[in-house]
């Protein structure tokens, strides 16, 4: 068996890759894992809701030391798509504070994890400067 | 001496650092005896004991200690919560003082972190040669790396720069956060019992091993070995105590513990600042005093970009001007509000349980004009403030002896 599978179930693959948020119908608070009750609101109904593939950056850091088999330097940040905070790697680009900079335009691109015994290959997600 | 206040009778604080021959039960009950000896009292006098050893949770470190000094019997409360584990183990004595369950209290925190390395959040290893999905994300690998960082150096790093997005800065940010290590690093000079006493210049700290930038390593909290603890007592005991025990007690005036309200993007990046302002805020109003009023702040810098939206978080300034402040030199041991004077977590060092009470240790120890050399001269107020990811804030507010 081939194909792919995403890095994580809230990162939809295909044609138009995007990420997916379970969003609370009472109080719109978005979360990228189950919830009981809305952190927010205490409601308990959610529905699907795709987050926008285009943000700023609002925050990072360049990691240089890291788990094992993560390969450094790399950027990690957070992205603000529309009013919703994502938590990603910014890729793509040269990891240097000269060319990543709080503010900056970003959008999502998928980046390969690695394939498996079976052909599979991961996929995982990261932003990347719109230049 | 009004009924229901709480004092804080005896504090202790070993040395931080490497105590190779100690182990955390030997170390916590250093620190246990000579708040009891600087207290004046002994175990038999303890009516509920709270303690707290993060990397032993689950050992029990209160009972441990009682079975090494003294078990008499009473309640022990066995305390985590984090970075904010010390502060929790003193709430829980000074909840207990108040509530009138015991009127004389006895907190613990005590780590044994020397040469512990990088500590980072959830991660776990990869398994098997498949993809297979894992956990809450379904994830099919690790995702600390791959989805941003769990790392603490990389996390903090993002909430100093997230204040920089959110209150625009001219300068060199790198910088800007090196010159407050300098600062710290410089006043540890002074603290015997800081397990770092180097002066760094900034181009030293900028110079060093990059961590997670902006934080290169001396910008990040030393791992350490230590123990503090503190002994309470209720307003009405302490009448019944001697004039000497009376005149070096030091008043609580607040003690507040909080966790992080929901907020937009506090379970993407932790959110240190809105529990910070809240436990300040209620702290300020709980004391009757204002940050104009404070002469000394041990505040959580457990990496140099936290110490920077703390100064706002806390009030010490009006909000987004936390550069100016800094600039200002108002956080230097002789400006109009200083800040970690003891050298702070990032050469004091960060043994995480005890951390919360060696704060409060240094805050006491300056109002009881006891400090030595790094004496802050004339102090009447201070607040010592700490944080826990996950979160956790405690925020204690003292007040010097009553002459």
């Amino acid at each position: 068996m081939s194909g792919q599978v995403p890095l994580v179930e809230y990162l939809e693959l295909g044609d138009d890759p995007h990420l997916v948020a379970n969003e609370c119908t009472e109080c719109g608070a978005r979360f990228f894992d189950r919830r009981n009750a809305c952190a927010s609101c205490f409601g308990t109904s959610f529905k699907k809701t795709r987050v926008e593939t285009t943000g700023e950056l609002r925050a990072f850091t360049i990691v240089s030391f890291a788990a094992p088999g993560i390969p450094t330097p790399f950027v990690a940040g957070v992205i603000d798509c529309g009013g919703t905070s994502v938590r990603a790697n910014v890729i793509n680009c040269p990891p240097d504070p000269e060319h990543v900079k709080v503010g900056m335009k970003v959008r999502l691109a998928t980046a390969p994890v690695g394939t498996d015994d079976n052909g599979t290959e991961a996929v995982g997600f990261g932003f990347e400067p719109i230049s | 001496m009004a009924k229901d206040d709480v004092w804080i009778l005896g504090i202790y604080m070993t040395k931080f650092g490497k105590h190779p021959d100690e182990d955390t039960v030997d170390l916590a009950a250093e620190a246990a005896t000579a708040a009891l000896k600087d207290a004046g009292v002994t175990m038999r006098d303890m009516g509920v004991l709270a303690a707290g050893n993060l990397m032993g949770a689950a050992a029990g470190i209160g009972q441990q200690l009682q079975k090494q000094i003294g078990q008499t019997g009473i309640p022990v409360y066995n305390v985590a919560n984090a970075c904010a584990t010390g502060a929790t183990a003193l709430r829980t004595a000074i909840m207990s003082v108040k509530a009138g369950e015991a009127d004389m209290g006895l907190a613990v925190g005590v780590e044994k972190l020397a040469g512990a390395g990088l500590l980072s959040g959830g991660t776990r290893k990869a398994e098997g040669n498949t993809w297979t999905p894992h956990g809450r994300y379904g994830a099919v690998a690790p995702v600390d790396g791959r989805i941003g960082t769990e790392t603490m150096p990389g996390v903090f790093a993002q909430v100093g720069m997230e204040y920089l997005h959110d209150h625009p800065y001219d300068g060199e940010p790198f910088q800007l956060f090196a010159r407050i290590s300098e600062k710290n690093h410089a006043h540890s000079t002074l603290n015997p019992l800081a397990a770092y006493q180097k002066k760094m210049t900034v181009e030293e700290i900028m110079n060093d091993v990059m961590i997670a930038f902006p934080n290169t390593r001396p910008m990040c909290s030393a791992n350490c070995d230590g123990a503090a603890a503190a002994v309470v007592v209720s307003g009405e005991r302490l009448k019944s105590l001697s004039k000497e025990q009376q005149q070096r007690a030091v008043k609580v005036r607040a003690s507040i513990l909080t966790s992080d309200p929901w907020q937009e993007a506090c379970q993407i990046l932790p959110d240190v600042n809105t529990l910070t302002r809240m436990a300040a805020e209620q702290a300020y109003e709980q004391a009757g005093v204002g940050p104009e009023d404070l002469d000394l702040v041990e505040l959580h810098d457990c990496f140099a970009t936290a110490e920077l939206v703390h100064y706002d978080n806390l009030m010490l300034c009006k909000p987004g001007d936390a550069v100016s402040l800094f600039e200002s030199g108002a956080t230097w041991r002789d400006g109009k509000i200083p800040v970690n004077v003891s050298g702070g977590l990032e050469s004091k060092g960060h043994p995480i349980a005890a951390t919360g009470i060696a704060n409060v240790w240094e805050i006491a120890t300056h109002l009881r004009g006891e400090a030595g050399d790094r004496q802050i001269e004339g102090a009447k107020i201070g607040l010592a403030h700490v944080i826990g990811l996950g979160s956790a804030c405690g925020v204690h507010i003292l007040e010097k002896p009553a002459a």
